[in-house]
C-alpha cells in the first residue's frame, strides 16, 4: 500500500468563466483524514469530483492509492467509497434496496451484499427504516443511509463531501462518531467541510482554500497557534479604576475598555488556569466580576475568515494582496508541519 | 507513454478470461438497473396507466366511435382492422416514458453514485431499456384482451399471431432508444414529454393506424405509405390474418410490409443506441 494514499498535483479545473481550480496540490497519508476546508466555491467539490473519477481535470495529476486517476478510473473505482453532498441515492427505492443495488453493481455476491446491507443499517441505526422509500427518510437518515453506502465494499478510500451539511448537532455527533470508526478501521479519508469546529475535530491535517487555490495547511493545531492568541472577554458589576492594572500582567497587549467602563477585553495565551489567574487578579483588588469569556482560538469563524480574506476581496488587486498575504501564512504552516509530523502522527 | 503500452499489454495477455468477466459483470448492471425501475414503476403504478388504462380506453373508444363510420377498402369488419393500429398507437406513444424517465434520472444525484461505481455505465440504459420493454408486454396483453373482449379476431396460426405483436413491440422497443436520446439531450423531464406529443403522436397518426389511407390527398398518402409505422401496423395485420387495405397500395413498404417494418426498427435501433450511449458519456462527462 502507497503511504500517500491520495496525491494531488497541480489540479486545475474551469467551468466557462469559473476558475474552479487553480494548481491544487495536497496528499493525504494512509489511515489519516484530511479536511478540505473552505468557504461555498472554494473548489472543494470540484477537487472530491475530479478524485472520484466524476470530473476531468483541465491539467495535473489526481492519484488514488497509487492510480492515476483520468488514465484507470475504473480500478480507482474499485478502491473509493463516495458520500456526494447532495444525497446521491434513489429517492424511490427502500434504504436495504439502495445498499443492495450499490454492492449488486459492486460485484458483491448476492449473499455479501445482503448481509453487509443488514449490518450497515444496524450500525448507522436505520434498521427500523431499512424497508421504507426513501422519499419518508429526514435529512440526517438521508445522510447517514449515504455514508452506508459509501462503505457498502469496505474501501480503503473514502471521499466525504460536507456529509453533516445541513444535520442537526445528534446526527452531526452521529456522523461524525462513524468516521472516526472508519479511521480507526484503516480508512483513509478526504473530508470537505465549511465548518472548522468539524475539520478540527475529524481532521489530522487540515488544507485550507479558496478561489481554487491552496492558502494554508497544517494540523489543526498549528493552524490554531497561527490563528493568533485567544480573547479574553470580562464584565464588571460595576466600572472600577484598579481592573485594567489588574489584569495587564496576564494579557498580551493592551486592554480594551468599553464606552460604559463595565467591558474589559484583551488578547490572551491560552495557558492553563488563565480564566482563574483573571478573576484571583481582579478579586484581589476587589472588583466583581459578572461574566468571564474566553474566545479559544480553535478554529472559528474569525480565523478562517483572516485565512481565506473573507468577504471583503472583491477587485483583483485586493484578490493578490489577500492571497499574497495568506501563502505566506502558507509558508510559515509548511514549515512548522515538518517539524511536527512525528508527533501529531502519535 | 510507456506506462499506458505496459498496461495494454497486461490487459491483452489475460484478454479472455477478463473479457468475458467484463461480460457477466455488464449482465449482472443490466439486470440490477432493469430490477431498479421494475421497482420504481411498483412504487408509482399510476405510472402504468399509460399501458392499462389508455389502451383499454383507445381499444374500446375507437372500435365504437369509429366503428360504424369507416368502411374499409376490401371489406372486412373494422373492429379486426383497428387492433393492430391501436396496438401501435399505444407502444409508440408510451416510449415517451423511456424519455422522461431518463431525463428524471440525470437530473438526479443518482447518476452520480452510479459513476463512481465500477459498473458498466451503458447498464443504466439498457436497464431502463429493458424495463419499458417489460411494460410494453403488459400494455399488448391489455390491448389483446379488450380486443377479444369487444370482438377482434385474428384469423392466423398462434406463431404468426405472437409474430405480430412481436413486430410491433420491436418496432417500439427501437424507438424507445430514440426517446432515450431525446430524454438524454432534455433540458428538464418535462420537455422530455413533450417530445410524445410533438414526435410521437402525429407519427402514429399520419400512417394507416387508425384508417385506410387510400381516400387520402395524394400527398399525405405519400407521406403514410413511407411512414415506418404503417409497415408496421400493415405487417401486423397481414401476421394476423386481419383486413389489410393497405395492400392494395402498390408501393414496395406495403406490399413487403414486414420486411419494411425489420428493416426499419433494425436501422432505428443501430442509430439510436449508440447514439443514446454517446449522448448519456456526453451528458455525464464533466
Amino acid at each position: 500500500m502507497p503511504s500517500m494514499m491520495i496525491e494531488v498535483e497541480g489540479l486545475t479545473k474551469r467551468y466557462g468563466e469559473t476558475q474552479a481550480l487553480a494548481g491544487v496540490d495536497f496528499s493525504v497519508e494512509s489511515g489519516s483524514i484530511l479536511g478540505l476546508l473552505g468557504p461555498n466555491g472554494a473548489g472543494k467539490t470540484t477537487a472530491v469530483r475530479i478524485l472520484t473519477t466524476l470530473a476531468l481535470p483541465d491539467a495535473g495529476r489526481g492519484r488514488v492509492g497509487g492510480i492515476d486517476v483520468v488514465e484507470h478510473p475504473g480500478e480507482v473505482r474499485r478502491r473509493i467509497g463516495v458520500a456526494a453532498q447532495d444525497a446521491t441515492l434513489d429517492p424511490l427505492l427502500t434504504g436495504r434496496q439502495n445498499l443492495a443495488l450499490v454492492g449488486g453493481l459492486s460485484d458483491m455476491s448476492r449473499s455479501a451484499s445482503k448481509a453487509r446491507a443488514a449490518e450497515l443499517l444496524e450500525q448507522f441505526e436505520l434498521t427500523d427504516a431499512a424497508d421504507r422509500v426513501l422519499k419518508g427518510y429526514s435529512g440526517g437518515m438521508r445522510r447517514r443511509l449515504d455514508l452506508a453506502a459509501s462503505i457498502m465494499t469496505r474501501p480503503p478510500v473514502l471521499f466525504l463531501d460536507e456529509p453533516t451539511t445541513g444535520l442537526d448537532p445528534t446526527s452531526r455527533q452521529r456522523v461524525w462518531e462513524s468516521i472516526r470508526e472508519l479511521v480507526a478501521q484503516g480508512v483513509t479519508v478526504l473530508l470537505t467541510t465549511q465548518y472548522l469546529d468539524e475539520a478540527d475535530a475529524l481532521a489530522n491535517q487540515i488544507v485550507v482554500i479558496d478561489h481554487g487555490k491552496v492558502i494554508a495547511h497544517g494540523t489543526p493545531r498549528e493552524l490554531k497557534a497561527a490563528s493568533g492568541s485567544a480573547r479574553l472577554e470580562v464584565a464588571l458589576s460595576a466600572p472600577h479604576p484598579g481592573a485594567i492594572a489588574a489584569i495587564a500582567p496576564l494579557v498580551v497587549g493592551p486592554v480594551h475598555l468599553s464606552a460604559d467602563g463595565r467591558r474589559l477585553s484583551a488578547e490572551v495565551d491560552a495557558s492553563s488556569g488563565i480564566a482563574t489567574s483573571v478573576v484571583r487578579a481582579l478579586d484581589a483588588v476587589g472588583v466583581l466580576v459578572d461574566n468571564i469569556e474566553m474566545r479559544q482560538p480553535s478554529l472559528d469563524d474569525d480565523v478562517f475568515f483572516s485565512l481565506t480574506g473573507g468577504h471583503v476581496s472583491t477587485t483583483d488587486a485586493d484578490d493578490a494582496v489577500d492571497l499574497g498575504a495568506a501563502r505566506s501564512v502558507a509558508g510559515v504552516l509548511e514549515h512548522s508541519s515538518n517539524v511536527d509530523a512525528v508527533e501529531v502522527g502519535a | 507513454m510507456t506506462a499506458a503500452t505496459a498496461t495494454d499489454r497486461v490487459v491483452e495477455g489475460r484478454g479472455r478470461p477478463r473479457r468475458v468477466e467484463a461480460m457477466l459483470g455488464a449482465v449482472s448492471d443490466v439486470w440490477f438497473m432493469t430490477r431498479r425501475n421494475l421497482v420504481h414503476i411498483s412504487r408509482e403504478p399510476m405510472q402504468l396507466s399509460d399501458v392499462t388504462v389508455q389502451p383499454l380506453l383507445f381499444t374500446v373508444l375507437f372500435v365504437y366511435l369509429f366503428g360504424g363510420a369507416i368502411p374499409l377498402p376490401g371489406g372486412g369488419r373494422f373492429v379486426d382492422f383497428l387492433l393492430a393500429g391501436v396496438l401501435t398507437l399505444n407502444l409508440v406513444t408510451s416510449t415517451m416514458g423511456t424519455a422522461v424517465g431518463l431525463s428524471t434520472d440525470l437530473h438526479e444525484g443518482v447518476v452520480d453514485r452510479f459513476r463512481t461505481l465500477p459498473m458498466w455505465r451503458t447498464a443504466v440504459l439498457v436497464g431502463r431499456s429493458f424495463a419499458d420493454l417489460l411494460t410494453s408486454l403488459l400494455c399488448a396483453l391489455v390491448v389483446a384482451l379488450s380486443g377479444l373482449a369487444v370482438g377482434w379476431r385474428p384469423d392466423a396460426s398462434i406463431i404468426s399471431i405472437l409474430g405480430g405483436f412481436s413486430l410491433v413491440l420491436f418496432f417500439a422497443y427501437a424507438v424507445s432508444w430514440m426517446a432515450a436520446c431525446v430524454g438524454l439531450n432534455s433540458k428538464s423531464p418535462e420537455s422530455a414529454a413533450s417530445f410524445g406529443f410533438i414526435v410521437l403522436f402525429p407519427m402514429t397518426m399520419v400512417s394507416n393506424a387508425m384508417v385506410p389511407t387510400q381516400h387520402m390527398p395524394g400527398w399525405l398518402q405519400a407521406i403514410t405509405t413511407w411512414n415506418p409505422v404503417s409497415a408496421v401496423v400493415a405487417g401486423t395485420r397481414k401476421m394476423w390474418g386481419n383486413p389489410n387495405p393497405s395492400a392494395m397500395i402498390h408501393a414496395w413498404p406495403m406490399q413487403h410490409p414486414i420486411e419494411t417494418a425489420l428493416l426499419w426498427s433494425l436501422a432505428i435501433l443501430a442509430l439510436a443506441a449508440p447514439l443514446a450511449a454517446h449522448l448519456f458519456r456526453l451528458h455525464t462527462t464533466e
